[in-house]
């Protein structure tokens, strides 16, 4: 690992501060020389891996006192970035109310893992491509802008089928990250200019032709919070992975519905395991809607989610998992007794 | 990767060698001693290394570390305290688990500056003079393990499974315990362990 300069911020304004500082001369964002240390699992892996290079670290734990309440109290939900994983997943009102939200989270990563990492951490990890996370490989372009891509034509069984360009097919690996972008949550954003919100779905970028830029965040900027609109009992994680624990999903769906008399209201679909970026299926969430439920609907939902998915040598059995995954995850929602 | 401190040639005592180029890596590091970075004024010279305190199995610690140590690094290799295990080094195995207040998590992913002020409880923490912790006894009754390498971590995480709440079916031992690799495949085993213990440890 290469040295660092280590603080702590015990303030926002502190760690937007030091880390704007020392941004003023970065490239891309996700290759700052100044990065914040939330949990540290992505971060100090990839330091070790010599993948993350940053000169400074910004310890903003400190600031987990404001920055970690779970509120499901209003009319919407409120989840602070440095809330644990563990500790919203355990929380019952989320699961009472927000199964995708809590099955997502239980299902991410370890035990230990998931105490140590944060949410805000956990949406703004990086992908697990190989090839990315292996230094001696020069061509990434997404750590070497221009070098190439040697996931194309490598080893992509893991690779993304949806939101790929020819600059870049690496999967974004987390699964909370697709039950905001179903539920319509807005991601709060602290910066030197204060405090900003947008709709979560904005916050990552899909490669297209410059896959270093992950995400839209602005040099010091920081997740502060989520907002999930609405309640959503109805709600299933669905996660197809090589082992049935700790493991990345080949293919996973968020999926929440609405039904009322047999008739399905309201819809929302994302897939986990085969995008670039957290993925919204919105084709399929169009089939769905004012439709009674019943298997071909959930097979023509299934089809429509990707029915522009690309697969390459390795990684094509992703779009027939993906599939079933859809309409078993919508069999599920449908079935479920809240 | 480009940790120069974590070399390791074989053919004499690992540990000893170690233990030295650990301590003689400080020297021209501290040597370089100088500017400190204008626009960070919180941050200290990454060329030198950092006091802290560090409470572990309830005692204060103080070292002077280089800012990359880990918790694991600061127990094995400076504190002597070389139970938990580097397994993998990059949070995917758990033979590093410890506890950092009542959570487990993994040292070898936790900076040690980022642990200070916490109660950080490792395997040698666990037993009194006299009497094992009811999860390394149930560890042993269960012959849950077989090289021994794993287990540490296995018997660190198990406890904090326990009072979790998540030791009430095979399932849940077996799914909340996923986070510790077993390479020997004892598994049958520690979720035995796992249940024999569970009740002591809920009476406290």
């Amino acid at each position: 690992m290469r040295p660092f300069s280590y603080q702590r911020a015990t303030a926002p304004d502190m760690a937007v501060q030091a880390l704007s500082a020392a941004a003023a001369v970065n490239n891309s964002l996700t290759q700052a020389t100044a990065q914040p240390l939330a949990g540290g699992t992505t971060l100090i892996d990839l330091m070790k891996l010599d993948v993350m290079r940053p000169a400074a670290i910004v310890d903003i734990n400190p600031l987990a006192q404001g920055w970690s309440a779970i509120d499901p109290g209003g009319e919407n939900l409120r989840l602070g970035a440095l809330a644990k994983m563990s500790d919203v997943a355990a929380h019952e009102e989320i699961q009472r109310s927000y199964p995708v939200i809590a099955n997502s989270l239980k299902l991410a990563a370890s035990a230990q893992l998931r105490n140590m990492a944060t949410l805000g951490g956990n949406v703004m990890q990086r992908t697990r491509c190989s090839y990315f996370r292996d230094v001696s490989y020069e061509n990434c372009n997404k750590r070497n802008p221009g070098s190439g891509c040697a996931a194309m034509d490598g080893v992509n069984r893991m690779h993304a089928v949806l939101g790929t360009s020819d600059q870049c097919i690496a999967t974004y690996p987390g699964d909370f990250a697709q039950a905001l972008i179903a539920l319509d949550a807005t991601v709060e954003l602290t910066g030197r200019s204060g405090t900003r919100s947008m709709p979560f779905s904005e916050l990552h970028k899909a490669p297209g032709n410059t896959p270093d830029i992950e995400t839209i965040l602005q040099p010091g900027e920081l997740i502060s919070a989520f907002v999930v609109p609405g309640r959503w009992p109805r709600s299933v994680y669905l996660k197809a992975r090589d082992r049935q624990s700790y493991e990345f999903a080949l293919s996973s769906a968020a999926v929440a519905l609405d039904v009322q008399d047999g008739t399905i209201k309201d819809a929302r679909v994302a897939l986990g395991g085969v995008a670039t970026v957290p993925w919204r299926a919105r084709e399929a969430e169009a089939l769905l809607k004012g439709q009674k439920f019943d298997d071909g609907l959930a097979e023509r939902a299934a089809d429509a989610a990707f029915a522009d998915a690309r697969g390459r040598q390795h990684n094509s059995f992703k779009i027939a998992l993906g599939k079933r995954v859809v309409a078993r995850a919508l069999q599920q929602a449908v079935t479920m007794e809240i | 990767m480009s940790d120069q401190s974590s070399s390791r040639p074989s053919g004499f005592d690992r540990r000893a060698f170690m233990a030295g180029a650990a301590g003689s890596a400080l020297v021209p590091l501290a040597a370089r001693a100088g500017t400190q970075d204008a626009r960070a004024p919180l941050a200290q010279d990454p060329a030198l290394p950092v006091d802290v305190t560090l409470r572990v199995n309830g005692q204060d610690k103080r070292l002077s570390l280089d800012a990359r140590t880990t918790v694991l690094d600061a127990l094995r290799e400076h504190l002597k305290l070389t139970g938990s295990k580097k397994g993998c080094d990059h949070g995917q195995c758990g033979a590093c688990t410890v506890l950092i207040g009542d959570r487990r998590v993994v040292s070898c992913l936790t900076l040690a500056l980022a642990a200070e002020g916490q109660e950080i409880t490792t395997i040698e923490g666990l037993a009194t003079s006299d009497r094992l912790h009811p999860m390394q006894q149930a560890f042993v009754d269960n012959d849950a393990f077989q090289c021994g390498y794993c287990t540490p971590g296995q018997i660190m995480s198990a406890i904090a499974c326990v009072k979790e709440g998540h030791a009430g079916t095979d399932a849940d031992i077996r799914e909340y315990m996923s986070g510790n690799i077993c390479r020997c495949a004892a598994y049958p085993n520690i979720v035995a362990a796992v249940k024999q213990a569970a009740p002591d440890i809920m009476k406290g």
